[in-house]
């Protein structure tokens, strides 16, 4: 089949391209079962070398290549044609400064998940057997969703509250504080909570749900940012994830 | 040109730089991570059924146990001393990581949990022993971020979309390396006492991979062509379970939890092949036994792809054949738990849903065995005697301790990039306060400028992208699972052909200078072209079949001859290299000779170069 790609362009070097413009591509000879990524690729490699996108993995593992594609956030490598048509339309994702064509400045984003403390914090004495420390697999489970997130900020600029307020700390820094909050074997929740709870925090969230179906690892964004909340309030973070309801 | 001056440098942000970063940094050392992906984008994340480490926390298992499998996983071509190290050290690693935070999947008694996975025996070879750590199928991904997380939270330095393209050598000492600000096209200088490469492998020299975009061996190249040989590099390893045609890696995880291989006539093959360990013999003879199938004819649909079989009516089937109890019995909840993210690709790429059909696979470019030779210090060696060349430090996919030897056991990557990040991280902390400063040459980073303005404005009739696909189909057709001499001459002739082209005939289309991905992707290309021309020229060199390295013309294994590593060397001449390749570095195999020290009988010893049977 054949597929016509719109992308949004623009090149801060070259003078007639600063300014954001549309162009069209087309393939032929495109499979049902191709990833967008591919696609992008023939456009670089056989028709305009200077089109310019992030990427590595091209299996959705890594998240280089987060892009608004039809109107919604998705990776480029995991997205099929046959999701999509024979019209193919590719923009940056927003809320970010564009650099160039699809790559958009990353470092808000990383700024904002810097901000939660995104470690593993644990100043007790390490176990006098010098073995591990000890967690049960359903203590493990409680936070089990949290860890797929590969900060690629699909959920964070799909959310119209980061959109409207860049100070917002977003669905994927919060996501991953979530990761150490519900932790049995982490200490550090409570200051993550004050992070969190402070006017930037989980408080911007107005559960417009855009982040849920934006993850391309069904993380469920909307309801672990939720649970944050729930912690902030009850000022605990026990019985908040109740076992049977693990997702 | 912007200078910055820090003790250690490291070259790459997956889990051998971070490790290295961390221990480094923990040490004292002024450290500085430069990287061309953001750290979490680095290809360790990708690593999927876990890390190897003899916990015991399920079977009975002892690290020697570790040891002999990986010695006798690499066909014997492994350095016996440095897998003595690695099995040893994984055991503290791993136990480090869970302290950091790493979320492992647990058994009933809190520990961490472990899987079966290919060629992990124990009691040396008597059978297969849970030895792989794992949280769920995204182990890799976990060891990424906690140690990211970890870096951040010790406030390490980090140069983002900063890509190394040169290493600047005075007098034998490495100086610094070159590297260009991506989001400008700025060059930089990083003027270190200790560099680490650790810039992980070359996969993308062949069509069918596993590997990253991003994985153009640029720490391997820039050395090579600085002074230091690349070590064994015709072993390379195909993963027996690429996503048919798409080469997207499926875990041996998958037959660590009961999948079996299914030819077209509906055989467990490997059952021929490895009558004992089956489906988790060691990846080079299922990716062997993989093209004999397909050789006979009888792949599936004669396409050249075989089944990978987990649903639980077939594990099961085959459990019960084997005597297994009733509670090994697994169910699709069991595989949905398990093997999260499998499923996930299988369900997207290939509209397949492993719980109720099989999946479509065939070999995949994966591994690099060889590399930037180093000792188990992690300091990068230049000759067959083991001279170090100070101030360059490696680990992880790009070096060669050689704990692989010519093939790898699946989850000793994670092993190596820890214990070798590690043990690295560590050295060079304390080798930054026992050494000055080396200075820097005037014109230093110079050349390598003209080389980018070269590839900047060429103006020939050939795309990187054309080159590229050639050099990929080269190498698969002709370096690939099985070599003879024809097919090698073949592939070093066409790469040749293309090196010559990308000299002469280079053409790109971006002359821009921010993100200029088609400059990069150019330049890497060259990357790949020196790589894959190391490979074939040693593989052609190699005249005896051993582990991943298979000729049809030579079957045999010939430890007289070639109980060797090879050393590849290039004279430094970037255009036009003359290769040269040697068969004079020693196998370490200090374990044997302790059995015979010992006055163990012959066929007693455990370490003793023997025949592969799985």
């Amino acid at each position: 089949m054949d597929v016509t790609f719109k992308i949004r362009r623009r090149n801060p070097d070259v003078p007639d391209q600063q300014k954001p413009y549309w162009q069209e591509f087309t393939l032929n000879e495109v499979e049902p079962t191709d990833r967008v990524l591919e696609l992008l690729h023939r456009i670089k490699w056989e028709q305009d070398g200077s089109l310019s996108l992030r990427r590595s993995c091209a299996h959705g593992v890594c998240g280089s290549d987060a892009m608004r594609i039809n109107g919604v956030n998705r990776l480029a490598c995991k997205i099929l044609v046959r999701d999509l048509g024979e019209k193919i339309q590719v923009e940056p994702i927003l809320g970010l400064p564009v650099i160039k064509d699809l790559i958009v400045d990353m470092q808000p984003f990383f700024d904002h998940y810097k901000q939660v403390m995104p470690f593993f914090v644990n100043d007790e004495p390490l176990p006098a057997d010098g073995r591990e420390r000890l967690q049960t697999q359903s203590d493990r489970e409680q936070f089990d969703d949290s860890t797929k997130c590969i900060l690629c900020a699909c959920c964070t600029t799909a959310c119209p509250s980061f959109w409207a307020n860049e100070q917002y700390v977003g669905p994927a820094a919060i996501v991953q504080a979530h990761r150490f909050i519900f932790d049995t074997r982490d200490q550090a929740g409570a200051e993550r909570l004050d992070v969190l709870g402070e006017p930037n925090g989980v408080w911007r969230c107005r559960t417009i749900f855009n982040c849920t179906p934006a993850c391309p690892r069904d993380i469920e964004v909307t309801k672990a940012i939720g649970e944050v909340k729930l912690a902030i309030r009850k000022g605990a973070t026990s019985g908040i994830i109740q076992p049977d309801a693990i997702h | 040109m912007h200078i910055h001056k820090h003790d250690a440098i490291i070259i790459g942000a997956g889990g051998a730089g971070l490790m290295a970063a961390l221990y480094a940094s923990k040490g004292g050392a002024d450290v500085a991570v430069v990287s061309k992906l953001y750290p979490t984008r680095s290809h360790t994340g990708t690593a999927q059924g876990g890390i190897g480490a003899a916990l015991g926390n399920l079977d009975d298992d002892k690290p020697i146990y570790h040891t002999y499998d990986t010695i006798k996983g690499g066909d014997y071509l492994t350095d016996q001393h440095a897998a003595k190290i690695l099995a040893e050290n994984a055991v503290d690693a791993v136990i480090e990581l869970e302290h950091m935070g790493l979320p492992f999947d647990r058994t009933s008694a809190m520990r961490i949990s472990q899987r079966r996975f290919g060629g992990h025996t124990r009691e040396f070879g008597k059978e297969l022993v849970r030895r792989a750590c794992h949280a769920a199928d995204r182990t890799g991904h976990m060891i990424l971020q906690t140690l990211y997380q970890q870096c951040i939270k010790n406030e390490v330095a980090f140069f983002d979309e900063f890509q190394v393209v040169d290493m600047i050598v005075v007098d034998g000492v490495c100086a610094g390396v070159v590297a260009i600000e991506l989001g400008t096209g700025e060059f930089h200088i990083f003027h270190g006492k200790a560099h680490f490469f650790a810039t992980g492998g070359w996969g993308r020299c062949w069509s069918v991979t596993s590997n990253a975009h991003a994985l153009t061996g640029d720490g391997a190249a820039i050395a090579l062509r600085r002074g230091v040989p690349m070590q064994d590099m015709e072993f390379f390893q195909f993963h027996p379970t690429g996503i048919y045609r798409m080469g997207i890696l499926i875990t041996e995880g998958v037959r660590g939890e009961g999948g079996v291989l299914i030819n077209d006539r509906g055989e467990r093959f490997m059952e021929r092949y490895a009558p004992s360990a089956k489906d988790l013999a060691s990846r080079d003879v299922v990716s062997r036994a993989i093209y004999l199938e397909t050789r006979a004819g009888r792949s599936i649909k004669n396409r050249g792809y075989v089944h990978l079989d987990v649903r639980p009516q077939t594990v099961n089937r085959y459990f019960a054949e084997e005597g297994k109890d009733r509670s090994d019995f697994i169910d699709d909840a069991t595989v949905e738990r398990k093997l999260p993210d499998i499923l996930d690709f299988c369900r997207t790429y290939l509209g397949v849903d492993p719980v109720r059909e099989p999946m479509p696979v065939q070999p995949t470019a994966h591994y690099a065995m060889g590399g930037i030779p180093t000792n188990v210090d992690a300091e990068v060696i230049i000759d067959a005697a083991g001279t170090v060349m100070p101030g360059a430090f490696a680990a992880g996919e790009t070096a060669c301790v050689s704990v692989h030897g010519a093939n790898r056991l699946g989850t000793n990557s994670l092993v190596d990039l820890v214990v070798f990040g590690r043990r690295g991280g560590m050295r060079m902390a304390d080798y930054v306060k026992r050494v000055d400063w080396t200075d820097l040459p005037k014109d230093a980073g110079s050349e390598i400028q003209a080389e980018f303005e070269r590839i900047r404005n060429g103006d020939g009739q050939s795309r990187p992208g054309m080159l590229r696909a050639k050099m990929q189909q080269t190498m698969m057709d002709n370096v690939g699972v099985f070599r003879t001499q024809e097919t090698l001459q073949q592939g070093i002739d066409d790469l040749a052909e293309l090196r010559e082209r990308f000299y002469a005939d280079l053409r790109i289309d971006d002359k821009s200078h921010v993100f200029n991905t088609d400059l990069m992707e150019a330049w890497e290309l060259g990357c790949l072209l020196d790589l894959a021309d190391v490979t074939a020229r040693a593989a052609i060199e190699r005249k005896e079949s051993r582990g991943a390295h298979s000729r049809e013309d030579y079957q045999q294994r010939d430890d007289e001859n070639y109980l060797a590593h090879s050393l590849a060397h290039h004279d430094g001449d970037w255009a036009a290299p003359n290769i040269q390749t040697s068969f004079d570095k020693k196998v370490d195999l200090s374990l044997w000779e302790a059995e015979i020290a010992q006055g163990i009988a012959a066929d007693q010893q455990k370490f003793r170069p023997k025949e592969r049977v799985y």
